[in-house]
């Protein structure tokens, strides 16, 4: 039964959120295009925006790219550049722990701020708020992770999330075993953390698929637009 | 060279009487909307005053425009990077209370209040919060006519270089009004700032938009334009702005603002530029030169070659023929009497601005001031030049000074005409000008005819979109197709908020 619930969660469950969060996300941009948008409510409230909103966003995005790096990344580069387990461990639970502090205590002002102040309150959906309550909790679990991984520094454990991530994108059957007998924190991490990215099209998250990078190889400042045929089709 | 046209507009302040008719008809048709109550594409402010949203020209405080630092042009918030780095909060975007926080009225406890000893009475409440509001502390248009203390009032930035003590008191005081929509610039820096790259200007006509598909409210806009005319809604996340009324200047007709003018002070026009030269122009060092250097990049439309290249670049034309007919053209170059609002801003704004004349001071009055001709001395008027120089030139008096100046000799030449009889080529002569052109002046600013005023060839739909495609189509709308891209639930079935009732509702 153990071993049956594992599979649903850790083998079936993330092809459901990877498929909902692809599918939804270029439906969204492509039906509904108008509705995709940051969402900022730093208009009606600077008060707590400013640190809250920074802390989080900095925190959030080196844990992010340090997710996906580090689970994603097939362990045999790893082993040839000579990183060993260990190192990448201490490294993972160090940059991970500060950045996480940093994007919790970010999270707690926005929350604060998302539920206390009437103006914000008012104007949130309710997505609005259940993701960024779901945001508050993934950081406490992923935090709560760190204790655990004391315990084995060797970094097997971390081994196999990395055997487990790679395994599902690359379509392995019986990936899920990898994580059979780990911690139920790490678990629960998991589980939130799939649930995030199924929910992700639904809410404002979206907003981080169009992260203005091109802006800045954009050629020059001015854009103009010229409303002939024959200029918009050559 | 490469000719571009566009729509230009000059507001006639001698004539303006403040009484927001404009405000108003461009609210009911354009932003009458959730998120957009405190939005004004048009607003009307008493000057000195500080403005709305409050303080808007202080630009050492809100950081919008452009900067030149060693002849390299660059948004004053900061290069592209700097730029990003403010995505997650924006120290540079202003408050909303920096407006106004929108507001309602109880009207439905007028009819269903209890019997009581004491009247009811309909109170504010926020529209943002839902909350009662004690008391209404700002509003659009909180200096209205002079109102609040000069104190407050002369943070003005205008009366830089000014002394500015003596115009508290009740004898020298001045006001003129300032009716304020999108300046649709060439060098637009909310374009600029925008990183997502939804805001542009049309090639045709000027026009600068906002894709509210392509907009994903990152809010850098809002900060970036320096006369504050781009608005957050806070209810959809996206910016909006001054469509300069679009559908109906395509049709050739003018902007709704514009359409309703009850003093008829608005008058549009196509002006012909140099699109090559827009860098240049506003990278001039000195501020001061800015407006001379806008003038620079305007091409006469009656030039043959600016003709040929206009031809070449796709100008159709009747935009040329409507040029050679500008009002526009006619008050910011043949007469000189039009200029741009904060030239220092180096946006290279499109809509233009005669200043207002006004009573002589009481100083005058009293004969210590010289009178030349039965002219008085325009530097003795009431509204202090330099307050004007900062206005309109960046400080630059002499163009005020001979525009005044010019608007006196047309008031003097036509009083000798009509009164006496006489055409008096002489005071036609000494502001530089020729009685024929003191006559077509009079015409076009005094009598302000409907077709002097507005001058707009229509848009060249047929180049646009395949008509056939278009029939039975939804028409404007916020893009998303027909869908107004706000459902009353979200996906999780939120309950409605209970929405307040307005008094069409409540009767």
């Amino acid at each position: 039964m153990a071993q049956f619930i594992n599979h649903l969660m850790f083998g079936i469950y993330p092809y459901i959120a990877l498929a909902v969060l692809a599918l939804g996300s270029v439906f969204r941009y492509d039906r509904e295009s108008y509705s995709w948008r940051s969402g900022s409510s730093q208009l009606l409230r600077r008060k707590q925006l400013m640190w809250g909103s920074v802390l989080f966003h900095a925190g959030v995005l080196v844990i992010f790219f340090g997710h996906l790096g580090g689970l994603l990344t097939p362990i045999i580069i790893f082993d040839t550049i000579g990183i060993s387990h260990e190192a990448k461990q201490i490294m993972a639970m160090a940059v991970g722990g500060i950045a996480g502090i940093l994007a919790f205590a970010g999270a707690s002002i926005l929350l604060h701020r998302r539920l206390f102040d009437a103006r914000i309150r008012r104007n949130s959906s309710f997505s609005d708020i259940m993701i960024l309550v779901l945001l508050w909790l993934q950081l406490i679990l992923g935090l709560a992770t760190i204790p655990i991984s004391m315990q084995h520094l060797d970094g097997h454990e971390m081994v196999k999330f990395m055997n487990w991530a790679q395994g599902i994108f690359t379509f392995r059957a019986g990936a899920s075993d990898y994580v059979l007998d780990t911690s139920p924190i790490f678990k629960a991490h998991l589980t939130l953390g799939l649930t995030i990215l199924l929910l992700f099209p639904f809410t404002r998250l979206v907003h981080m698929l169009s992260a203005p990078i091109r802006y800045v190889w954009r050629p020059g400042y001015q854009i103009v637009r010229s409303r002939k045929l024959a200029a918009r089709h050559g | 060279m490469k000719v571009r046209a566009q729509i230009g507009k000059v507001l006639n302040l001698d004539k303006c009487i403040g009484c927001h008719t404009c405000s108003i008809t461009c609210k009911n048709v354009w932003t009458s909307r959730d998120g957009m109550e405190y939005a004004w594409f048009n607003n009307v402010e008493t000057k000195p005053g500080i403005g709305y949203p409050k303080d808007w020209e202080n630009q050492k405080r809100w950081n919008g425009g452009w900067d030149v630092k060693g002849g390299r042009l660059k948004p004053r918030m900061g290069g592209k990077w700097r730029l990003l780095s403010k995505i997650f909060a924006n120290p540079d975007l202003p408050e909303i209370d920096d407006y106004y926080e929108p507001f309602t009225f109880d009207y439905a406890h007028l009819q269903q209040a209890k019997e009581s000893k004491a009247f009811p009475t309909a109170r504010p409440r926020s529209l943002v919060s839902g909350e009662r509001m004690e008391k209404i502390n700002w509003g659009p248009n909180w200096e209205e006519i002079l109102g609040g203390e000069f104190s407050k009032r002369s943070a003005d930035y205008n009366f830089e270089g000014v002394e500015k003590e003596i115009y508290g008191q009740f004898e020298n005081t001045f006001m003129m009004y300032l009716p304020r929509l999108c300046e649709h610039c060439l060098n637009p820096t909310c374009v600029a700032a925008c990183p997502a790259g939804s805001i542009y200007k049309r090639e045709e006509d000027g026009i600068v938009l906002i894709d509210q598909d392509k907009c994903r409210g990152w809010r850098m806009c809002v900060s970036g334009c320096p006369y504050k005319k781009i608005y957050y809604n806070w209810k959809t996340g996206k910016s909006e702005k001054c469509i300069f009324c679009y559908p109906r200047i395509e049709a050739g007709l003018p902007t709704v603002c514009s359409e309703t003018c009850v003093g008829r002070i608005r008058y549009l026009g196509v002006m012909l530029y140099d699109a090559d030269r827009i860098e240049e122009a506003a990278s001039i060092e000195n501020v001061e030169d800015l407006y001379q250097a806008q003038l620079d990049i305007f091409l006469d439309p009656n030039d043959p070659a600016v003709i040929e290249q206009a031809r070449a670049d796709g100008v159709p034309e009747a935009w040329l023929e409507a040029a050679r007919k500008s009002p526009v053209w006619k008050m910011a170059m043949d007469w000189k009497i039009a200029f741009p609002l904060h030239p220092e801003y180096r946006t290279l704004p499109m809509v233009w601005y005669v200043p207002p004349l006004s009573p002589i001071s009481s100083a005058a009055h009293a004969g210590q001031i010289a009178v030349n001709d039965g002219m008085p001395d325009v530097r003795s008027l009431r509204i202090p030049m330099k307050y004007l120089a900062n206005l309109l030139t960046a400080g630059k008096e002499e163009p005020i000074a001979l525009c005044l100046e010019r608007m006196l000799a047309m008031r003097a030449y036509m009083r000798a005409k009509r009164v006496d009889g006489v055409i008096d080529e002489n005071i036609a002569t000494k502001v530089g000008l020729t009685a024929a052109q003191i006559d077509e002046m009079y015409q076009v600013m005094a009598i302000a005819n409907y077709e002097d005023r507005f001058v707009i060839p229509t848009g060249h739909r047929e180049d646009a979109e395949d008509m056939f495609d278009e029939r039975g189509s939804c028409g404007f709308s916020f893009g998303n197709g027909c869908s107004s891209g706000e459902t009353s639930t979200n996906m999780f079935g939120a309950p409605a908020r209970k929405k307040l009732q307005t008094p069409s509702e409540v009767f």
